[in-house]
């Protein structure tokens, strides 16, 4: 255990160099100068030479890398280019919210999509199951950004029960929550329904069956159990969609977090922003990994941890 | 194929014809401006109402119906080229080069996609090609690891075998036996996958990164609409209708070839 841990700990090291390396080159390479940006493409020559020296962008891209690994050492993430303040305040700040809104639809597509997925392969075939595939196929073809607004729309708007935007309390985090968990859900709905069945076809099953176990002992014990892990990888995999649709969602609500700072910073060439979002998102996609590695040690006796797994 | 996945063929294909043969359908031009009929509700001269420009919502919809569905079918294609070859490479050669690879494979899934094609499209002008190269920058990934699998379990069997002693060279063994083997699977995962180029396409119109105004795409009529939601929903109501409808029958239709053709068993987890 202790050397899995040592062990994922130095590849993490290793893939945000990686990635650091990686977009820092890709940023700094390529056209389109945040200097204009900052300033106005018709500024003087001048300005353009002092702040180009301000922000260190006249020196050759390793020096800048190296700069800004040795800043990341100490801590730090360096300063916006637009707000001038420091990037890691403002995630700091940000975090907290997306991490909210992650968790709200958390809570609300992990119960609801396991319960739809279960019931949906205890009724194989028949009208239920038909009804919950077919809506589950639908919530994963509507866009995030179309289902927000029709909620956006009908809640806040006409019905006037919600705020329709902004940061803040439950009430404002209500709609976001429940946008960002319909793709959560309706994947989770059809990973819970397909392996649900996988396991009800084992022969382990028939052996409770014929041992006269009752129909609801055999669902919770038996099958639950046993399809438990392909579900937990998903809800732990589905962490980077939630990821993608905060970029989305947090654009449609208003909502301070991270995917809209990340999109902010994105479209404005702001690159310590750019640069410290990615470690960030990098950094919680990583955790996340891990955790659900160490969750499989506890509830599957089978899985064992010697890092050389996987 | 099933019947579901042939009604959805049929309904991406009519809204495909519909979309490429608009102008002789609608009486109105996508793009002209209006301004004698601003914000019209749904009516009989209008059917799904005009938006802020007083500009024909149907002709809008239908016009962006082209872009979106070519560029996400072009996308997708594009990425199965690209996970073609890396696939192939790295299945055949193994090794180093299967190690180079496979690492930028597990490097571009880790990462949430649409903050990758975010990434990647802001680096070039917006536009219908900057959204083309940003969907299959990020889409080739899990072509790529589909193909090197089947690849794998390809190079152990007899008849390569017999091409390498006959003495057919590796470009040969690779682009006249491996190949084509790999073409139907590689068809099947772009049918798979097809559902979620239009929504990552549409995502990113919607963001400002594709065709820029006035062309109309789904995505970008929702975000410059959207400002007028309560006054005018139904500016921002059919391109959504329309962006739902599409990925749903190409989810459906998906959904077909993956029963049919159990891509499943080549051990990838989609």
């Amino acid at each position: 255990m202790k050397i899995y841990v040592i062990k994922k700990i130095a590849l993490l090291i290793l893939l945000l160099f990686g990635i650091t390396l990686i977009t820092f080159t890709l940023t700094k390479a390529l056209p389109g100068d945040p200097v204009y940006n900052m300033v106005g493409e018709r500024s003087s020559p001048e300005i353009i030479e002092k702040i180009r020296k301000e922000i260190g962008a006249d020196k050759g891209i390793m020096r800048q890398y190296i700069g800004y690994v040795s800043l990341l050492a100490k801590g730090e993430m360096g300063r916006s280019y637009h707000t001038n303040r420091k990037v890691l305040d403002d995630i700091i700040m940000k975090f907290p919210n997306t991490l909210k809104l992650a968790a709200g639809a958390m809570l609300i597509a992990v119960p609801f999509g396991v319960l739809f997925g279960f019931i949906s392969a205890l009724k194989k075939n028949m009208m239920i199951d038909r009804f919950i595939t077919g809506m589950s196929i639908a919530g994963l073809s509507i866009p995030v950004f179309w289902s927000g607004l029709m909620l956006m729309l009908f809640f806040s708007l006409k019905l006037k029960l919600l705020p329709p935007s902004g940061t803040g309390d439950i009430s404002y985090l209500l709609l976001p929550s429940i946008t960002l968990s319909l793709p959560a859900m309706a994947t989770l709905v059809r990973v819970t329904r397909v392996t649900v069945l996988d396991v009800m076809n084992m022969p382990f099953i028939k052996t409770a069956r014929a041992k006269g176990i009752s129909e609801r002992s055999l669902n919770m014990i038996h099958i639950m159990k046993n399809a438990l892990i392909p579900i937990i990888t998903v809800i732990g995999l589905e962490f980077g969609s939630y990821l993608n649709g905060a970029v989305l969602t947090e654009t449609i609500f208003g909502w301070d977090g991270i995917g809209r700072f990340t999109m902010e910073g994105i479209i404005k060439r702001d690159y310590p922003v750019i640069m410290g979002c990615i470690i960030v998102g990098t950094l919680v996609v990583v955790l996340i990994n891990f955790l659900v590695d160490i969750i499989y040690h506890y509830i599957d006796p089978r899985v064992r941890i010697h890092g050389t797994d996987r | 194929m099933g019947l579901t996945g042939k009604i959805s063929a049929g309904i991406i294909a009519t809204i495909f014809f519909l979309s490429l043969f608009s102008s002789f359908i609608i009486p109105y031009d996508p793009e002209t401006i209006e301004l004698d009929s601003l914000r019209q509700p749904p009516s009989l001269k209008h059917p799904l109402g005009t938006d802020n420009k007083g500009r024909d919502i149907l002709a809008r919809v239908l016009y962006g119906g082209k872009i979106s569905i070519s560029v996400s079918v072009f996308a997708a294609f594009l990425s199965m080229g690209i996970g073609l070859l890396i696939g192939l490479l790295s299945g055949y050669f193994g090794g180093k080069t299967d190690m180079f690879f496979m690492s930028l494979v597990d490097l571009v899934l880790s990462f949430p996609a649409l903050l990758l094609a975010v990434g990647v499209s802001v680096i070039f002008p917006p536009g219908i090609y900057t959204v083309m190269i940003a969907l299959s920058s990020v889409g080739w990934a899990s072509f790529a690891r589909l193909i090197r699998g089947h690849v794998l379990t390809l190079r152990e069997s007899s008849f390569i075998e017999a091409a390498k002693a006959v003495g057919c060279s590796h470009a040969r063994i690779l682009s006249v036996h491996l190949f084509p083997q790999c073409i139907p699977i590689a068809f099947v995962m772009t049918g798979l996958k097809l559902g979620g180029y239009i929504l990552t396409e549409a995502a990113l119109s919607f963001l400002g990164l594709g065709a820029q105004p006035p062309t109309a795409t789904w995505g970008s009529m929702i975000s410059a609409n959207r400002v007028f939601i309560s006054s005018a929903p139904w500016m921002v109501f059919s391109p959504g209708v329309m962006i739902a409808i599409t990925a749903l029958c190409f989810n459906l239709l998906g959904d077909d070839l993956r029963e049919k053709y159990d891509i499943e068993k080549y051990s990838i987890r989609l």
